[in-house]
């Protein structure tokens, strides 16, 4: 019997399980995808924000402003990319400028430190690119970008390597009480621990649901997004935040920590838990949006556009607690914005929560809080690639074009602990096929890759989800 | 550092073309860098045939007619790499390349010939909504699948865009016993080769939707259903005309972008229609010593047209290290205007012409009955009739400027006229 399982493998789910292993305990986290970090985290702003947003007072208020302290430490334990650049919130009129006084005042009675109220020459010092009809701004420096999937895929290898088990295309059906804990059916196995945290993101009222009363619901809210190719990645430098008004809400432009760009995100309530599509409507209106944001913007340089799903509930707060009908089931739930950047500070949280419930838990002293970074070839000087190649040749093989992604640096993320096991899974932890051509020259070739090392056949490789087959089979 | 005459990047058509070329014209230390396994760039997955009617007069395949290059380059005894990326041009000609057995290379070149080809346009260039399954692949992409790895990429297909490698992939995955449902095209005219309409689409009754794009995708894991419309004459979609078909695949033949990173890498300057460097008569681009030919300069619809081309440029580079190219001298500038989108070359060096110039250019709609007009000082000094006249053909002129003084002119402008009845 587990002492913890952890449904869910997000972002929220992998900072959970790596705090857990800092413990002596027996912890289990499982997913229904074939890789973590498959869904929210995957598809989002990528945003550290600083904490003006949160109505004070609440979950979100307190947890921004403590997550946003904790980004620099973990993400230097982890070698995941995270860069502190600094929002702005731009006004375009004095209405704007109201909304952006009150940010400030909010952000202060929240404890966020090094804000500024800009006036629109100072602006335009900072950001060049933006449009000359802007009014004055509100500068955040604390806020900061993060590589979401990079980070939650670190956490689940850094747990990995602290004792947490993991268990992947497990999608969790059943859960029953039995005595001293529960019983979880996910997949075809059954699993018993003695305590639950659900981290199920946008599922994670059902799974709530299977054991508890319907206390809550999760109403999914979708996000577009367009990225662009680096080329004009340098456009923005700092988080650009249109103000929210009327005319939108809080459409952001902001390089990402790969130096692309990214805008968006539009906000629109779904019915379905899978509407994963974008839009024509959507996107024209984060483009238009944009555009009105800046000076220029050419949509010729967009590479590709995704959705994300957030995590909304009615009370537009955190859920952090456990269930008042089931012992030592804890829901770890409504996790939308700011929750990315309140993830550490959740995780905080929810050991206090679990401490109340195992008396003495004990600390692991043999707890490695670091990880070895990815191996990123083109970084290295010219005398360590040569070295590289010489002692594995497979360095001196570029399988991405676009971005210079040699195959070892491939083989390097498949072989590791919550290895990449798809191509889109090769993609988030090494990036061939993040670039201009979106992987029509590398893809056959990374899929030779992954057959080869996981010793499959090459029409067994998946793109992301289960069934993403890509070939139907050989020619005649 | 390793020091070549020339290096030319790419071993696809235009870089066997140019390299020859240079070696007949007397360079002897001449090095091909290739990141694909093989030479013969994309040749090697084209196994239909129509290629070399034009050079040498039958209809081989693609791997035949890279063939016929790699034989010569391999009697002459050219050096080549393979497996190598070049990471780095230079605008001093160094070239920094990398590969398993040599690690780092950093080459001095007297001249470069650029010859990278080009990649197609994703799906997130043309802004597809739906969702993000596996089953979108470029039709290059599947091509490369197909016809060299040997494994199927879908069942029932629909194909967005009438380049020519769309329309060829329809015909292919037909034989291979899928079900091709429909070719939707966005412009009112097919970006492809008519005898490639006729070959691939019309005689397996594939239908082509003029007019109409893709504006829905389906499919949470793996392509369910593709929705396609017609679109008015701004492009945009038309409600009511969807028109939606249950696949497992899209295949998107939606245009090719010349590959250019490393030219701008070394400062050149690049023409914003063709994608690809400005370049003069002898292929050089704007940074002195530097070629470029083939598809990295302009997207050609003929590999005959490629290696002719590639073959100005080798012969460029090769007269460019013997110091008999003259770079100051009356030079002239070539502008396509009213229906011709550009012209190739973008500048002519009169010293360094054999005469007459092939020029190359492409027109940006569908015209029939017209004449194509050279003027000069404004006058004309060349006109040639053409019964029709489409975006996926290019046109080429041969020009004699024996004859012509430029004098003070302006440059050399190219036209559409329509021609009086």
């Amino acid at each position: 019997m587990y002492d913890i399982t952890v449904i869910g493998a997000g972002v929220t789910g992998t900072f959970i399980a790596r705090e857990l292993s800092k413990y002596q305990l027996s912890v289990l986290l499982i997913d229904k995808e074939n890789d973590v970090a498959n869904g929210t985290t995957k598809a989002n702003s990528a945003i550290v924000h600083a904490g003006f947003d949160a109505t004070e007072g609440t979950l979100k208020a307190k947890l921004n402003v403590r997550g946003n302290e904790l980004y620099e430490e973990i993400c230097k334990e982890l070698h995941v990319p995270f860069k502190r650049i600094g929002s702005l919130v731009i006004a375009f009129d004095k209405q704007e400028m109201e909304t952006v006084h009150e940010l400030f005042e909010r952000g202060t009675k929240n404890g966020v430190p090094q804000m500024e109220l800009l006036d629109k020459e100072s602006v335009l010092k900072l950001e060049n690119n933006l449009s000359e009809e802007i009014i004055g701004a509100l500068y955040a420096k604390t806020a900061g970008i993060v590589g979401p999937w990079e980070l939650a895929i670190a956490l689940a290898e850094n747990a990995l390597e602290n004792g947490v088990e993991l268990l992947l295309n497990s999608p969790v059906t059943e859960i029953k009480k039995i005595v001293g804990g529960y019983c979880i059916a996910a997949g075809d196995r059954k699993i018993e621990c003695k305590m639950i945290i659900n981290c199920a993101g946008i599922h994670s009222d059902d799974i709530n649901n299977l054991v508890n009363s319907a206390s809550f619901e999760i109403l999914p809210n979708r996000g577009e997004y367009n990225l662009f190719d680096k080329s004009v990645g340098n456009i923005v430098n700092t988080i650009v935040f249109r103000c929210p008004s009327e005319a939108g809400k809080g459409v952001v432009v902001m390089p990402t920590v790969h130096g692309n760009l990214l805008i968006g995100p539009t906000s629109e309530y779904v019915d379905s838990k899978a509407s994963f599509d974008t839009t024509l409507e959507g996107l024209t209106s984060i483009n238009e949006h944009t555009q009105h944001m800046l000076k220029q913007l050419s949509l010729q340089s967009v590479i590709t556009s995704f959705t994300g799903l957030r995590a909304k509930t009615r009370t537009q707060d955190f859920i952090i607690e456990e269930s008042k009908e089931s012992l030592g089931f804890f829901n770890v739930a409504g996790i939308d914005s700011p929750g990315l950047t309140s993830a550490p500070a959740i995780a905080e949280y929810v050991i206090e929560l679990v401490k109340r419930r195992i008396e003495n838990i004990e600390i692991k002293h043999d707890f490695n809080p670091y990880r070895r970074p990815n191996i990123q070839f083109m970084e290295l000087p010219d005398i360590e690639k040569a070295k590289l190649i010489e002692k594995d040749p497979s360095f001196g093989r570029i399988i991405c074009r676009c971005e210079h992604i040699t195959e070892g640096e491939i083989v390097d993320v498949i072989k590791r602990k919550a290895g990449a096991r798809t191509l889109d899974g090769v993609k988030r932890r090494a990036r061939p096929g993040s670039g201009r051509c979106q992987g029509g020259f590398c893809a056959p070739r990374v899929m030779e890759i992954l057959a080869r090392e996981q010793e499959i056949d090459i029409t067994e490789v998946v793109k992301c989800g289960l069934d993403s087959y890509i070939l139907t089979g050989k020619t005649k | 550092m390793l020091y070549y005459d020339i290096v030319v990047i790419g071993g696809g058509p235009a870089g066997l073309a140019a390299a020859i070329e240079a070696r007949k014209n007397g360079v002897k230390k001449i090095l091909i860098i290739e990141r694909d396994r093989e030479l013969g760039g994309i040749l090697q997955q084209c196994i239909h045939n129509g290629f070399g009617l034009h050079i040498f007069k039958e209809e081989l395949t693609g791997p035949e007619y890279a063939e016929r290059f790699i034989k010569e380059l391999i009697t002459m005894g050219i050096e080549y790499k393979l497996d190598t990326m070049a990471l780095e041009v230079s605008d001093n000609k160094v070239i920094t390349a990398m590969n398993s057995t040599d690690g780092i290379l950093h080459i001095q070149a007297k001249a470069i010939i650029l010859a990278m080809g080009c990649r197609e346009r994703t799906r997130g260039a043309i802004r597809i909504p739906g969702t993000r399954p596996a089953g979108v692949l470029t039709a290059g992409t599947a091509q490369r699948f197909v016809n060299m790895e040997g494994y199927m990429v879908g069942k029932r297909i629909v194909i967005l865009g009438s380049g020519d490698i769309g329309l060829i992939m329809a015909r292919r995955l037909t034989l291979e016993g899928a079900d091709v449902l429909a070719v939707a095209e966005l412009m009112p005219y097919s970006g492809g080769l008519t005898r490639n309409i006729v070959q691939c689409l019309e005689d397996y009754n594939i239908p082509l939707y003029l007019n109409h794009t893709v504006v829905n995708i389906e499919g949470h894991d793996r392509v369910e259903a593709v929705t396609i419309a017609q679109v008015d004459n701004k492009l945009k979609s038309i409600k009511g005309t969807e028109k939606r078909f249950e696949c497992d695949t899209l295949l998107l033949s939606v245009g090719l972008i010349p590959e250019n990173e490393l030219s701008k890498s070394a400062g050149i300057e690049l023409d914003n229609v063709t994608g690809g460097p400005i370049v003069n008569e002898s292929m050089e681009t704007s940074v002195e010593g530097i070629f470029a030919c083939g598809n990295a300069v302009h997207v050609h619809d003929l590999v005959d047209w490629v290696t002719e081309e590639s073959k100005r440029a080798g012969s460029g580079a090769a007269k460019y290290i013997q110091g008999q190219i003259e770079s100051d001298c009356k030079s002239i500038k070539l502008k396509g205007i009213n229906g011709v989108r550009y012209v190739v070359p973008h500048q002519i060096r009169l010293d360094n012409i054999e005469q007459p110039v092939e020029l190359m250019m492409r027109v940006d709609n569908i015209y029939k009955d017209i004449k194509l007009i050279i003027k000069m000082n404004g006058e004309v000094i060349k006109e040639v009739k053409r019964s029709h006249v489409a975006p996926g053909e290019m046109e080429s002129i041969k020009l004699d400027l024996s004859k012509f003084t430029p004098g003070d002119s302006d440059g050399i402008f190219i036209e559409i006229v329509k021609e009086e009845v």
